[in-house]
């Protein structure tokens, strides 16, 4: 498969894969054991994934999970690509005061950060829940969204904007009809990343949630801190399913498009 | 001209004073106070908090924090630093292939994985020891240590090695001498993308470490979750900071730091 390499740097990587691996492909096969004691295989069941389907938290859960990450995205999206654009028009210093604080989150461990907005919620009094993991959520994915769209408006033609006002835009318009078309791929890679650091994020909604609001990762810390059970098992089989076909997708329209591509450049 | 523009910052500027700037001074009031248990609205200033922290139980948690913390940077160098080497070798077609097939894991939730190491290492009776933990930590971080090694890797001139072997020197020379010097940036990125998570981490020693197992970071999450002792916990997550603080500042002197987490990856 992988040629030109030497034989003993197949074996790495072929260790370094299986390291990686093992474990997943573990989960996932122990989520049709019979027996719950795990390390024994007693026989094929899917009576762990009936159990799972029957669980309300686990619903529950999923559920907040995908609707945080899903306004949070958004929120933080177009927040972020605003904020980065008018960043960009201020004057150096303006700018070096305002990333160094939109730093603080990226470089803050998780728990710092986690722990300084419970203090915030607390201290004025706000019940934590929903709203309050979903505000915490917008607030550590913003900075990765400025940082991600920021890079594409400097390296964008600053006399674009000059053209178009020249040509009758008003600022907004040009906004609008230069700049974002200019910056969309900083806008979808910053997107990606707030939604796939929602979804993962667990130290943060730990902090910052209560009252029965849990997300997918709570609720897994919550039953693996307490026994380990095949109804984990199950659900992680159902996520890496998940990223798989997710994964494969992009693969198919990533190749679709680079065919798409090679065929208009061989028509020129 | 771009008085409109400008004014698109404004709400994000009062959005940071609120969500960030606000909640970290908190943390430093905190640490640094002490509210009558009756009536929180009256409190005192004090340093007993860290007066506290330096007691010996504390401080053992905080070197076993950062033992464990440079052990596992040190085994994702060692293992990681040939699989980014590697894989920059390896023919451009399938690379991307192999890339994503590195990166594939880590979109998998970070309990999850964790949670697989439990199911392992219960079976070979690892499971609640030291090793558990680093095994954990090792297996969750070491992507970050390989993509900023790989991307250091292929951004070095081909031509340099070239040079390299035209001047005599055999391939391992060019390797030491060119390739390994001019990776250092990726390197240093990479130790500090693995030690930041590796030292605050709580969720990973109280999976694999047990529910007596403490880190700095649970210790921290002990004082907010079961002892409702803020103002000491405030203490730790200021002393974490700093020291995260000093480790960056100390790094940053050898090379420079790109941010953490996605950039990379996407």
């Amino acid at each position: 498969m992988v040629k030109g390499l030497k034989i003993q740097h197949k074996i790495y990587l072929g260790l370094m894969f299986l390291f990686l691996y093992a474990p997943i492909f573990v989960l996932v096969l122990y989520s049709f054991n019979a027996s719950e004691a795990m390390g024994r295989w007693t026989g094929f069941t899917l009576k762990w994934y009936r159990e799972l389907f029957r669980s309300d938290v686990i619903k529950n859960a999923f559920y907040y999970t995908i609707i945080c990450a899903i306004i949070s995205t958004i929120v933080s999206t177009v927040f972020g690509t605003v904020a980065a654009i008018g960043i960009y028009y201020h004057k150096k210093r303006v700018q070096d005061y305002v990333l160094n604080v939109n730093y603080l989150p990226v470089i803050n461990p998780d728990i710092v950060t986690a722990v300084s907005l419970m203090l915030l919620y607390i201290s004025v009094g706000i019940q934590r829940g929903f709203t309050t993991m979903v505000l915490a959520h917008i607030m550590f994915s913003t900075p990765y969204v400025i940082l991600s769209v920021l890079p594409r408006l400097q390296a964008m033609d600053p006399h674009l904007i000059d053209a178009a006002q020249d040509l009758g835009a008003t600022q907004l318009q040009a906004v609008r009809k230069v700049i974002i078309p200019e910056i969309m791929p900083g806008i979808i890679a910053g997107m990606l990343i707030a939604f796939t650091m929602s979804i993962d994020d667990f130290v943060i909604s730990y902090f910052n949630t209560s009252g029965g609001v849990t997300n997918l990762s709570i609720e897994i810390f919550n039953m693996a801190k307490r026994r380990i059970r095949p109804t984990v098992n199950a659900l992680a089989t159902l996520m890496v399913a998940v990223i798989v076909m997710f994964v494969f997708i992009i693969n198919r329209i990533g190749s679709k498009k680079k065919m798409e591509y090679r065929l208009k450049e061989d028509e020129k | 001209m771009n008085r409109t523009i400008k004014a698109l910052l404004y709400p994000y500027v009062v959005w940071i004073a609120m969500m960030i700037v606000v909640p970290f001074f908190l943390i430093f009031f905190y640490s640094i106070t002490q509210s009558r248990p009756d009536s929180p609205a009256i409190f005192r200033f004090t340093l007993q908090h860290y007066r506290e922290f330096f007691k010996t139980e504390n401080i053992n948690i905080l070197s076993k924090s950062v033992i464990l913390a440079v052990e596992t940077t040190i085994l994702c160098l060692v293992l990681g630093y040939p699989a980014a080497w590697i894989i920059s070798k390896t023919n451009v077609n399938i690379q991307n292939m192999i890339l994503l097939l590195f990166i594939l894991p880590m979109w998998i939730n970070m309990l999850l994985r964790t949670y697989a190491w439990q199911v392992i290492l219960s079976r070979t009776g690892l499971l609640y020891t030291d090793t558990a933990v680093v095994i954990g930590m090792v297996y969750n971080f070491i992507p970050f240590m390989v993509l900023p090694i790989y991307t250091a890797i292929t951004k070095i001139d081909k031509s340099l090695i070239e040079a390299a072997n035209d001047l005599g020197a055999s391939s391992k020379e060019a390797f030491l001498k060119v390739v390994f010097p001019l990776s250092m940036p990726g390197v240093i990125t990479g130790i500090v993308m693995v030690f930041l998570p590796a030292v605050s981490s709580f969720a990973i020693p109280r999976l694999l470490g047990g529910g007596q197992y403490v880190l700095i970071g649970n210790l921290i999450e002990k004082q907010f979750y079961l002892l409702n002792n803020w103002n000491f916990g405030s203490a730790v997550s200021v002393i974490l900071m700093i020291l995260i603080l000093i480790s960056m500042r100390f790094m940053r002197k050898s090379g420079e730091i790109s941010g953490r987490g996605g950039a990379i990856l996407w």
